[in-house]
């Protein structure tokens, strides 16, 4: 018996395109249905007025509260109070020094972010090494013919992304040397790790950063004074670096013995094991988890304002007060939480992006 | 009289003396007597749990003995941690599990020890991994990462990552015993072939036709001890001992 060769048919309309993937993921049932329907009807009654006010209703031009009469969001008190929001109370002609610090750094960024562009070795070089030393002379000034600008004028999202940036560049390789202490066999950089894992992990930001600026400065001897910027810096590192080293300690152990043994058993020394070996395959598994510690600590970086640091919102609530901008707040707050989220929103994209990236082809079969 | 010492210390490659281990409370390794001499080739073969693998694993120290010597190429191994790196230099590894460095290329896995703990320039580092590589018949997969090859490949990626560090000594610990069974002959060839090129070699394996065509001895173990050692030919045709009896009938009889 023979059977006849059948023809390549299409599949039924109904279950490809959108009309197929709607009845697949939304319509699958009478319950998925109405849930549909509902949660539809619910986005749309919360979405709409808020759409309206943020964009439709708003006000974008201006110089002046009388400018915003259609009864939308303000934004010409964002737009009036930008510079304030983003350079604090940095001299304004000195203001392209924070702006030339933030374009370098992005491109150096960029140039580890691409893969396409070379030499990512002097890259990281230039970023972890250069780049903080001309930071710091661009930022705070007074040698080579800059004029000093002291750390109480900075603030603002400039004063933000300095506690962010450098809290994140310091706390990744004291966690990392936390999480190696806390694996040592050697019993003393073993608990002297965990003891201070576990105090800085039991304590809240606010206080270390309480600690910081008003506790710290009485143990000093008198007259020696301790920038207030600088110490709140070391409060954050510190506290980050012990929940970094946690997140560390997590991928170190997710690395088979195996590997460790290999290494051993080719002669590698405890620093080349781990430099070589353990931390490339622990630090692509840690991705997601150092990403998360990054952005917390982004956020909590506007904990600073209790201790009297202008940070980005702290700048922005008190332009709230300013007698000529009362009752717009609401825009205030919505403009704080729309920057914080397009950088944690960035942060959170491209890790998911390099996660992806560092995969291909790295599986061990085995 | 110097030289004839001399010349007795280069023959003796490996001396364990009187050797034990616990792992806690239970006597893993007891009393482990063994020389191997320059060139000659061992197999090790027991039940499992018979402290086999764990008595090669001395050998580096990936596993540390309690009591008695272990001396390697003349240097005793102690606590010294110099003294274990300059043994573990000379003495080359292959896992069960092969064990590749899976974030690096093949080629990159081969030179990495040279380059780093032999200070060997990269491109002679590289000269020698393709040698290597070359005779174990992968040098196509050079530019390759290990999750790419099959298992057969990647254990002889593993045993050239071990040639590459020109070691005096190499320990198997049942390097076939993770592959699917048509790759296990293009494993035992390259080892063949490392065997009868004089390299000093000991082996955990179950691989019986491997012990009858290579091996000067073939060491029985079990319980933690060395039951029995012979020439393959004694061993396999007469053994002593009721347990390795029962141990070949059980392995061969399948």
């Amino acid at each position: 018996m023979k059977y006849e060769l059948q023809p390549t048919l299409p599949p039924p309309a109904n279950t490809i395109g959108a009309i197929g993937w709607a009845r697949k993921h939304l319509f699958n049932g009478p319950l998925n249905s109405i849930a549909t329907v509902l949660l539809a009807w619910l986005a749309f009654t919360i979405l709409a007025p808020v759409v309206q006010w943020v964009l439709i209703d708003a006000n974008w031009t201006g110089t002046a509260r009388e400018s915003c009469t259609d009864g939308g969001a303000c934004w010409v008190f964002i737009g009036q109070r930008i510079d304030q929001f983003l350079y604090g109370f940095y001299p304004d002609s000195e203001t392209w020094r924070l702006d030339l610090a933030f374009f370098l750094l992005l491109g150096l960024i960029l140039w580890l972010a691409i893969p396409k562009l070379p030499a990512k070795g002097i890259a990281a070089l230039i970023t972890l090494v250069i780049y903080p030393v001309i930071a710091f002379f661009l930022l705070t000034g007074g040698s080579f013919g800059l004029e000093a600008v002291d750390t109480h004028q900075w603030g603002g999202l400039s004063l933000t992304l300095v506690l962010a940036v450098v809290g994140m560049v310091a706390s990744l390789p004291i966690g990392v040397l936390l999480a190696l202490g806390r694996q040592s066999d050697m019993p003393i950089v073993k608990s002297l790790s965990v003891v201070y894992i576990e105090i800085w992990r039991g304590v809240p930001l606010i206080t270390v950063l309480f600690m910081a600026s008003v506790m710290l400065p009485l143990f000093f001897p008198e007259g020696m004074t301790f920038d207030k910027l600088l110490r709140a810096l070391i409060g954050i590192t510190m506290f980050q670096s012990a929940y970094m080293a946690e997140v560390v300690r997590g991928g170190l152990q997710a690395i088979p013995k195996g590997q460790y043994e290999a290494a051993d058993a080719l002669g590698l020394g405890y620093w080349q094991k781990m430099i070589l070996i353990i931390l490339p395959q622990a630090l692509k598994m840690m991705i997601p988890g150092i990403v998360n510690t990054f952005i917390a600590l982004f956020k909590d970086t506007s904990l600073v304002l209790i201790i009297g640091l202008f940070d980005l919102l702290a700048i922005v609530q008190a332009a709230t007060n300013d007698p000529k901008w009362i009752g717009y707040a609401t825009e205030g707050y919505v403009f704080v939480a729309f920057v914080f989220w397009i950088f944690c929103f960035s942060m959170s994209r491209y890790s998911q992006h390099l996660e992806k990236r560092l995969h291909t082809g790295h599986g061990n079969r085995a | 009289m110097s030289d004839a010492v001399t010349h007795s210390d280069e023959q003796l490659m490996i001396e364990l003396r009187n050797m034990n281990k616990w792992y806690g409370e239970f006597h893993v390794l007891k009393n482990i007597n063994l020389e191997v001499k320059k060139g000659e080739r061992i197999v090790i073969c027991g039940p499992s749990g018979s402290g086999k693998s764990t008595m090669i694993r001395c050998i580096n120290r990936l596993e540390e003995h309690q009591q008695g010597d272990i001396i390697v190429n003349g240097v005793p191994l102690t606590q010294d941690v110099k003294k274990i790196e300059a043994i573990r230099k000379d003495v080359g590894m292959v896992f069960q599990h092969f064990n590749l460095f899976p974030h690096l290329t093949v080629l990159e896995n081969c030179v990495l020890a040279p380059i780093w703990v032999k200070k060997i320039p990269r491109k002679e580092a590289e000269a020698t991994a393709m040698k290597y590589l070359e005779r174990v018949k992968i040098p196509e997969q050079a530019k390759k990462f290990p999750g790419q090859l099959s298992g057969g490949q990647q254990q002889r990626v593993a045993i050239a990552r071990s040639l590459c560090m020109n070691p005096d000594v190499m320990l198997f610990d049942e390097p076939t015993s993770a592959l699917d069974p048509e790759m296990i002959k293009e494993v035992l060839d390259v080892m063949i072939e490392l065997a009868q090129e004089g390299m000093t070699m000991l082996c955990v394996t179950h691989e019986m036709g491997f012990a009858k065509t290579v091996a000067d001895r073939v060491i029985f173990m079990d319980g933690g001890q060395i039951i029995e050692e012979n020439p393959p030919h004694e061993f396999f045709n007469n053994p002593q001992h009721e347990r390795t009896q029962m141990f070949l009938s059980q392995i061969l009889n399948h």
